[in-house]
């Protein structure tokens, strides 16, 4: 028993993979939030005036939301007060990263994506994998971008989209997230300086996997970034994103926005693979992840599905949600959240069905270990005009260990009699008597504990594009690992 | 095979097993009986290595190697394999999977090449055939939503796959019916051979009807009070195990 626990502890011990630091010259902005700051981030990326005027709109409502200290304090996470004039609001590797092939690209900027396991560099690319890659501020490099324009698809990091393809960008900007949603989206919509944009015209299925890899580099920088994926009428694309940031004392605040739209017959699939720097094993540094999503079904039989793996960053708040507005549209959320040592999650979605034969499904798997307190918050809500809407909820918690929790709130308002609503939900733990099970039949005990935790996840992961599900299952073990002992 | 001297156990300050000596050679079957209590399944699940149990003294040889040192997983790789009394169950992980897993991480420790899908899937099928298993059962999960008398046909349908040197059955009758319990048996039966030995623990002498044991140990208090050949089963059932209980603690004992 002794030397067994010991070998897990060890592990357990085991240095975050991705928190090595790139030595860069950085283009920084000063620490702090005013609108010199705004206009300065506006300017570094020539930003027409609207976007400017967009941005200071935002802010100036973020500034009055500070003041009344209306941060939000509703979820179940626990942190000191962030200073907001404390940050660097944009960082971003020099020279400028507008480039028009990787050979102008800083060789330690490349560098450290090959070491993540994206390489960027033509030969090397991902097979059927198109990827934006962003570091800290900026996208560095988009792949595939030629061979999808012949199909008319467009994916480009924001900036880009910004002066090349203002009339979607003004038409959808904050139609689903207005600037003025919560503290947070509105922060970002003041300063996000970068994201992808994703545009796929009508009858067009994206023959590959679009994705974006997001890192944060630079010390003492919030990442604020900003998707938009617009999926044309009877359009089909599925996209991943990943993430990961250096291991540092300090919390690291990262606040998104992402806004997806779907018109008739159109179908969005968003897989999100979150590995922030979860901090250490005493709870020191990590990320602050508060993050808005939300996807507008707007047309009928149109479809938007979320799948998430979250198991990285210090705190995460957020809860990708669907409005349901086309008819007979559908809305799906797959997460697995998994919080160890002195992570917090409190995540779940928000389902809000318009139109009628509306339908949606919630699966949500939480796993707690260590110190990890794992929440499961979600909306359904079901307006007047949703005749027949249904509702599928199953929100299902595993405890590993005797220190954690597990929380769960399902809200539910409905306000018409012919929908059917159902809610499923269980708390189990990883028992020893399990454990012997399989070690009886030869597996090792941390096979035994990934292979029962990837059971209990198998629901959400067979969701997953095939690639990134068996990295999904990996990184689930390394963040297990040493928990069970 | 097997070779255990002067075991003693303890859980939480409590002894139940009190110097236990029982020698199993390959090719043999044994069968240990014993009321509630006496510590049946401590011996079994102690062999398979479960942690819980203090082994204060004594020593137990498997193949000449010290069973007493080796985790569960490496017991298992050894060759020794455990029907247990209660399986349990994996949501999300189907049969084909978690057997091909286990019998890959044995044949690793061996040296041996790990057996890829379209190998195993063949080699599975003969087995379930063996043991009336449909074969639709090879994607559900490990033992979710089966009847007690699944979860006990799983098990040994997991030894024949498994083909180890040397299987405990714990309780392995419990929850069956007659029906299922012939098939069981059958599939126990169709795995005797020369170079494999068995150990049949139960309450009941009904499961012996069917797997006829060699030799067959009362365990009672702790201790072998006595053993015998099949026909002391048979004795068992008719007088109760009050009657071992009344003789002489010191009856001479199967080493």
């Amino acid at each position: 028993m002794g030397t067994d626990t010991r070998a897990l502890e060890a592990l357990a011990n085991r240095e975050y993979k991705y928190g090595f630091v790139t030595e860069i010259e950085a283009d920084s902005a000063p620490r702090g939030l005013n609108e010199d700051i705004i206009r300065l981030i506006s300017a570094k990326k020539n930003e027409p005036e609207w976007m400017l005027e967009w941005r200071l709109k935002s802010y100036r409502h973020w500034a009055k939301l500070e003041k009344a200290a209306a941060e939000p304090k509703w979820a179940n996470i626990h942190y000191g007060p962030i200073d907001y004039q404390d940050i660097i609001y944009y960082s971003a590797p020099k020279p400028k990263a507008t480039l028009n092939s990787l050979d102008e690209m800083d060789p330690a900027v490349l560098a450290t994506f090959e070491k993540l396991g994206i390489p960027l560099a033509e030969q090397q690319r991902l097979a059927g994998v198109a990827v934006d890659a962003v570091f800290d501020s900026v996208s560095v490099a988009t792949t595939f971008k030629e061979k999808l324009a012949e199909l008319g698809i467009i994916f480009c990091s924001f900036s880009e989209a910004v002066q090349e393809h203002p009339e979607l960008v003004q038409k959808y900007l904050g139609s689903v997230v207005p600037y003025t949603d919560n503290f947070f989206a509105t922060l970002n919509s003041a300063v996000f300086s970068d994201g992808s944009f994703v545009y796929v015209p009508k009858g067009v299925r994206c023959p590959m996997e679009l994705s974006t890899y997001f890192r944060i580099n630079a010390k003492d920088t919030g990442q604020f970034e900003r998707t938009l994926i617009i999926a044309d009428e009877g359009s089909y694309v599925s996209y991943l994103e990943g993430c990961t940031a250096p291991m540092r004392d300090e919390n690291q605040l990262h606040a998104a926005v992402v806004e997806l739209i779907t018109h008739d017959n159109a179908t969005i699939k968003y897989s999100t693979i979150q590995n922030w720097y979860p901090g250490d094993k005493d709870g020191k540094g990590g990320i602050y992840n508060f993050v808005t999503k939300r996807g507008k079904a707007l047309g009928k039989n149109s479809k938007i599905s979320w799948t998430q793996v979250e198991t990285g960053a210090a705190i995460t708040w957020k809860y990708p949600g669907v409005i349901l507005q086309g008819d007979n549209s559908i809305g799906e959320f797959y997460s697995v959240a998994l919080t160890n040592n002195y992570q917090q999650a409190d995540t779940g979605t928000k389902m809000i069905h318009i139109g009628k034969n509306t339908r949606s499904t919630i699966i949500a798997k939480g796993i707690s270990a260590g110190h990890g307190q794992n929440t499961y918050r979600g909306l359904v809500k079901i307006l007047q005009g949703a005749t027949r809407a249904r509702n599928y909820t199953q929100c299902d918690s595993l405890l590993i260990g005797e220190k954690c929790g597990a929380h769960t709130f399902p809200y539910i308002e409905v306000k018409n009699s012919t929908a059917r609503m159902e809610h499923e939900a269980s708390t189990s733990k990883i028992g020893d008597d399990q454990i012997f099970y399989l070690q009886q039949r030869g597996l090792s005990k941390e096979d035994a504990v990934s292979m029962i935790i990837n059971g209990f996840c198998k629901q959400v992961f067979r969701n997953l594009p095939m690639e990134f599900a068996v990295e999904a299952q990996k990184l689930l073990s390394v963040s297990l690992e040493g928990s069970v002992g | 095979m097997l070779q255990i001297k002067n075991l003693h156990v303890k859980v939480e300050n409590h002894e139940i097993l009190k110097g236990v000596n029982l020698k199993v050679n390959a090719g043999e079957v044994h069968s240990i009986m014993g009321p509630n209590g006496s510590g049946k399944s401590t011996l079994a699940l102690v062999l398979a290595r479960r942690e819980t149990f203090q082994v204060t003294q004594g020593e137990v040889l498997f193949n000449g190697k010290d069973l007493l040192a080796m985790k569960p997983e490496e017991a298992a790789c050894e060759g020794l394999f455990m029907a247990f009394q209660y399986p349990i169950e994996i949501s999300g992980i189907s049969n084909a999977y978690f057997l091909r897993a286990a019998l890959n991480a044995i044949r690793k420790y061996r040296g041996q090449e790990e057996m890829d899908a379209m190998d195993f899937l063949p080699f599975y099928k003969e087995k379930m055939k063996l043991l009336d298993v449909d074969e639709r059962f090879m994607n559900r999960s490990v033992n979710e939503g089966s009847s007690g008398g699944e979860k006990k046909r799983n098990e040994i349908l997991q030894m024949a796959l498994l083909e180890p040197k040397l299987a405990i059955l714990d309780e392995t009758d419990s929850g069956l019916d007659i029906d299922a319990l012939k098939i069981v048996a059958n599939g126990v039966n169709a795995m005797r051979s020369p170079d494999r030995a068995t150990i049949v623990v139960t309450h009941y002498q009904r499961l012996l009807n069917y797997i006829v044991p060699d030799f067959v140990h009362v365990l009672v208090d702790g201790r072998i009070a006595k053993s015998g050949g099949k026909e002391l089963a048979l004795a068992l059932e008719e007088k109760g195990y009050a009657w071992v209980e009344a003789e002489d603690h010191t009856a001479p004992v199967a080493v």
